[in-house]
C-alpha cells in the first residue's frame, strides 16, 4: 500500500470507528484524533481480544486496531468442564464478535499463516497481507502429539483431548454419554507447564459428578505425568473423597508414553491400562504462529517477554500474551492472566506509540476457580507485580492462596467470574 | 533572604521532582484497575453476581480494601488479592473507581 493510499485508508477507516464508538457508550473518549498507528492482533481469546478491546477503549480511538480470529465465535475453554460434566450447554459457554466492532476493532474472520517480523506484515489465508506498526500474537497453545507414540491423525479421531473448547468438547460428552455404566474413563495429564494447572482436576471431578448420577459403576482413572496434584492438591483430594469416594482412581508419576487407538489401551513406562472413554492431554508449546515467527526463546517451547509491555525479547514491535509466553515465576497458564497480559500490553503500546515509556510498575492478579461440582467452587489467587531486580512479574508476598474449603458460595462467584470476564474481553 | 525562608526552597527543590515522579503517572489509578476488571467488570461496572465498584465512594472503597488487608473483613478471596496492594495503590484503585460511573 503506497503512502498516500494508506493515509486515506487510515482516515476512512478512522471516521468508520468514530461512528461506531457512539453507539458504544456516551462514556467513551470523545471521537479518534489522527490515528497514530496500527495494531495487528492474531487470536481473539482471552488474551487478544481483551488487548484489542483496551487498545480501542485506552487509546482514544486513535489507533487502528485489527483482530484476527479464525473461528466465528468465541468458545471458552474455563466452563467447557462443565459441559463436559453435563451441567452447561455449549451455548452457555460461547460468546460473539459484535461488540468488539462498536468499539472499532476490525475484527476480520480469518487465519494468519506467517509472519515476517522484518517487513512488519501478516500474511492471511483469504485476504491481502496486512502491514502493522506493532503486532500482538495470542495464539495459544499447540498440542505435542508426536510426543506419544501412536498419537497420529488417524488415531485422534477416537483419542480426544478437547483441551481447546469447541467441536472435541462436544464429542467428548457424547463418548461418555454413550460408555457403558462400569466403563472406564482415563484422563492422561502431561508434565507442567501445560494450559490450566487446575484443568485436567476440575475435569475429572466433572466426569465423576456425572457418572454419579448417570452411570456410577463407572470409574474415572486419572494418570498424572506429575507427582502430585499441580493445582489445589489438598482442595481436591478432600473433594475426591467427599464426594466421589470409589469413582476416581488417581495415580501420579505417570507418564503416557503410547497410544493404542484400536485396543483403546495406554502405556506408560510401567502400565498397559485400557479404558473405555480415553481422554489424553499431550504436552503442550507455544502455538506454530509464534514458532514458526521465530519467537521461542533458546531452549524452550514458549515464547519470552519483557513483562513491561509483553513485547518479545526475540522481535521488537511484536508483543506476546497468553499461555504462548514462557511464564513469569508462579504464574499460570490461566485466561485470567492471559487477559491481565492484554491489558498490560494495551497499555505499553500507547505509551510507547506516544513516544512515552510503559508503566514501569504493572500490578496484575490470577484467580482460577474450579468446579469441584455441578455447584461448589474452589481457587486459588495471586497478586503479580513487576520486580525491578529480577525483570519479571513476581508474586507479592501473602498475596496468594487458596479457598478455605469448598463452597456453593463460591459457586456463584466462579460462574460470575465467567460472565464478568468475557463481558470485560469482549466489550 | 533569611536562612529558613532559603532552607525550605531549597527543600521544595528537591523535593519537587521526586513527588512529581510519583504522581506523573495519570494512568496509575486506571492500570491497577484494570486487573479488577475480570471479576468486577471493565471499569467497575459488574455484571450480576460480583459487586459493583463503579460510582462507590472512595473512602468507603479504600477502607473496605484496607478491612481485607488486615482480616477484619471475611471474605473468600479478597482478603488474598488485598495483600497484593500497598496503601497508595489502594488509595488509587479507589478514587479511579469512584470517579467511574455505574453502567
Amino acid at each position: 500500500m503506497s503512502r498516500i493510499s494508506r493515509r486515506r485508508f487510515l482516515k476512512a477507516s478512522g471516521a468508520a470507528a468514530a461512528t461506531s464508538l457512539l453507539s458504544a457508550c456516551a462514556t467513551e473518549p470523545a471521537g479518534p484524533q489522527k490515528p497514530i498507528g496500527r495494531v495487528v492482533v492474531i487470536g481473539g481469546g482471552y488474551g487478544g481480544a481483551t488487548a484489542a478491546k483496551y487498545l480501542r477503549m485506552w487509546g482514544g480511538g486513535a489507533i487502528e486496531v485489527f483482530l484476527i480470529e479464525r473461528n466465528a465465535e468465541f468458545i471458552s475453554c474455563p466452563g467447557s468442564n462443565l459441559v463436559l460434566g453435563g451441567t452447561r450447554s455449549m451455548a452457555d459457554i460461547t460468546r460473539g464478535y459484535s461488540r468488539l466492532r462498536e468499539y472499532g476493532v476490525q475484527v476480520l474472520r480469518d487465519e494468519a499463516t506467517a509472519v515476517n517480523p522484518e517487513r512488519k506484515r501478516v500474511s492471511l489465508r483469504r485476504i491481502e497481507d496486512l502491514s502493522y506498526d506493532r503486532l500482538i500474537i495470542s495464539p495459544a497453545v499447540d498440542l505435542m502429539y508426536e510426543q506419544i507414540e501412536g498419537y497420529d491423525a488417524e488415531a485422534q479421531k477416537s483419542v480426544l483431548t478437547a483441551w481447546k473448547a469447541g467441536p472435541e468438547t462436544i464429542a467428548l460428552r457424547q463418548r461418555l454419554e454413550a460408555m457403558r455404566d462400569g466403563g472406564v474413563y482415563v484422563l492422561a495429564i502431561p508434565r507442567a507447564p501445560y494450559r490450566c494447572p487446575p484443568g485436567p482436576y476440575e475435569r475429572a471431578c466433572q466426569v465423576a459428578h456425572y457418572f454419579k448420577q448417570a452411570k456410577p459403576r463407572s470409574k474415572v482413572l486419572i494418570l498424572d505425568a506429575n507427582e502430585d496434584i499441580v493445582s489445589k492438591p489438598a482442595l481436591f483430594k478432600a473433594a475426591w473423597n467427599d464426594l466421589y469416594k470409589g469413582l476416581i482412581e488417581y495415580r501420579g508419576n505417570s507418564e503416557v508414553k503410547a497410544v493404542d487407538a484400536r485396543a483403546s489401551l495406554i502405556r506408560t513406562d510401567f502400565d498397559a491400562v485400557k479404558g473405555d472413554v480415553l481422554n489424553v492431554l499431550p504436552p503442550m508449546r507455544a502455538a506454530d504462529i509464534a514458532r514458526n515467527a521465530g519467537l521461542l526463546a533458546a531452549n524452550t517451547r514458549w515464547c519470552g517477554v519483557d513483562w513491561l509491555s509483553m513485547e518479545s525479547t526475540v522481535h521488537k514491535n511484536i508483543h506476546v500474551l497468553g499461555d504462548a509466553t514462557l511464564s513469569a515465576p508462579a504464574m499460570p497458564k490461566s485466561g485470567h492472566m492471559a487477559n491481565n497480559h492484554g491489558k498490560i500490553a494495551a497499555a505499553a503500546i500507547i505509551e510507547l506509540m506516544n513516544g512515552r515509556e510503559p508503566n514501569p510498575q504493572p500490578v496484575i492478579a490470577n484467580t482460577c476457580y474450579s468446579f469441584v461440582s455441578d455447584k461448589e467452587v474452589i481457587h486459588v489467587a495471586s497478586v503479580h507485580r513487576y520486580d525491578v531486580a529480577q525483570k519479571t512479574l513476581t508474586v507479592v508476598p501473602g498475596a496468594s492462596g487458596v479457598s478455605a474449603a469448598r463452597s456453593e458460595l463460591e459457586g456463584g462467584y466462579g460462574w460470575a467470574w465467567t460472565q464478568n470476564i468475557w463481558a470485560d474481553m469482549l466489550g | 533572604m533569611n536562612y529558613a525562608l532559603f532552607a525550605v526552597l531549597v527543600s521544595v527543590a528537591i523535593l519537587t521532582p521526586v513527588a512529581r515522579a510519583q504522581s506523573a503517572d495519570p494512568n496509575l489509578g486506571r492500570n491497577l484497575a484494570a486487573a479488577c476488571a475480570n471479576c468486577h467488570g471493565t471499569n467497575g461496572s459488574a455484571l450480576q453476581g460480583m459487586p459493583v465498584l463503579a460510582g462507590q465512594q472512595k473512602t468507603y472503597l479504600a477502607q473496605q480494601m484496607q478491612d481485607f488487608k488486615a482480616g477484619r473483613r471475611p471474605a473468600t478471596i479478597m482478603h488474598q488479592i488485598a495483600k497484593g496492594y500497598s496503601d497508595e495503590q489502594i488509595e488509587a484503585l479507589a478514587a479511579y473507581f469512584s470517579a467511574q460511573k455505574a453502567r
